[in-house]
């Protein structure tokens, strides 16, 4: 069985999810690989910044 | 100006696709990455099959739960998530692969991996066929 910790599940997800929204979403290569990296960005971004969030609701 | 109804006609007529445009849809449904190998994009289609066969295995690999039937809404979305990973989730269900409930805390994570893999095949095999009708330019 594969257990990873909470953020490389997230690493994980993201980056399947980027490379596919990079390729359909955009026309061009250079262009999809920058919107890639964008959503990748802001997958892990956003979730670092909402787990902050939480923790700091909880104290 | 008799010319210009003619003309524009054959034009529209030469911009048709021929044959049937669905096939990329459906076998890009039935095997991730399969729609855009029919439609001549092989880096692309490698890449999606990449990904969305990894989302979906590590999904499995989690003891996620694979969704057999809707007793709930929550449920119902969950089995057409699945649905969207085609012949994967055939193969993952007559294996009896995946957990029948979540016992573990990465089952959680493993359930959404496999559902959003589903969802993304979707993705992908609605660009296969906008590519192959000429909706998406290249």
């Amino acid at each position: 069985m594969f257990t990873p910790s909470h953020f490389s599940a997230l690493l994980l997800f993201a980056l399947c999810a980027s490379v596919v929204f990079g390729i359909t979403m955009r026309e061009t290569p250079q262009r999809m690989v920058r919107y890639g990296l964008y959503c990748f960005l802001l997958f892990v971004g956003s979730a670092v910044v909402l787990s902050w969030g939480m923790y700091l609701i909880a104290r | 100006m008799a010319a210009t109804p003619n003309s524009s006609s054959a034009t529209a007529k030469a911009a048709q696709p021929e044959g049937f445009v669905y096939l990329p849809l459906i076998v890009g449904w039935l095997v991730p990455g399969a729609g855009h190998f029919l439609v001549r994009k092989w880096g692309r289609g490698l890449l999606l099959a990449l990904a969305i066969l990894t989302m979906f295995v590590l999904g499995v690999a989690m003891q996620g739960k694979v969704y057999s039937s809707a007793h709930d809404i929550l449920d119902m979305l969950g089995l057409i998530g699945d649905l969207g990973s085609g012949a994967l989730y055939v193969v993952t269900r007559v294996l009896g692969l995946g957990a029948d409930s979540v016992q573990v805390t990465t089952g959680d994570y493993g359930t959404r991996f496999i559902v959003v893999a589903g969802l993304l095949n979707v993705i992908a095999a609605v660009d296969a066929h906008n590519l192959r009708t000429g909706r998406k330019p290249s």
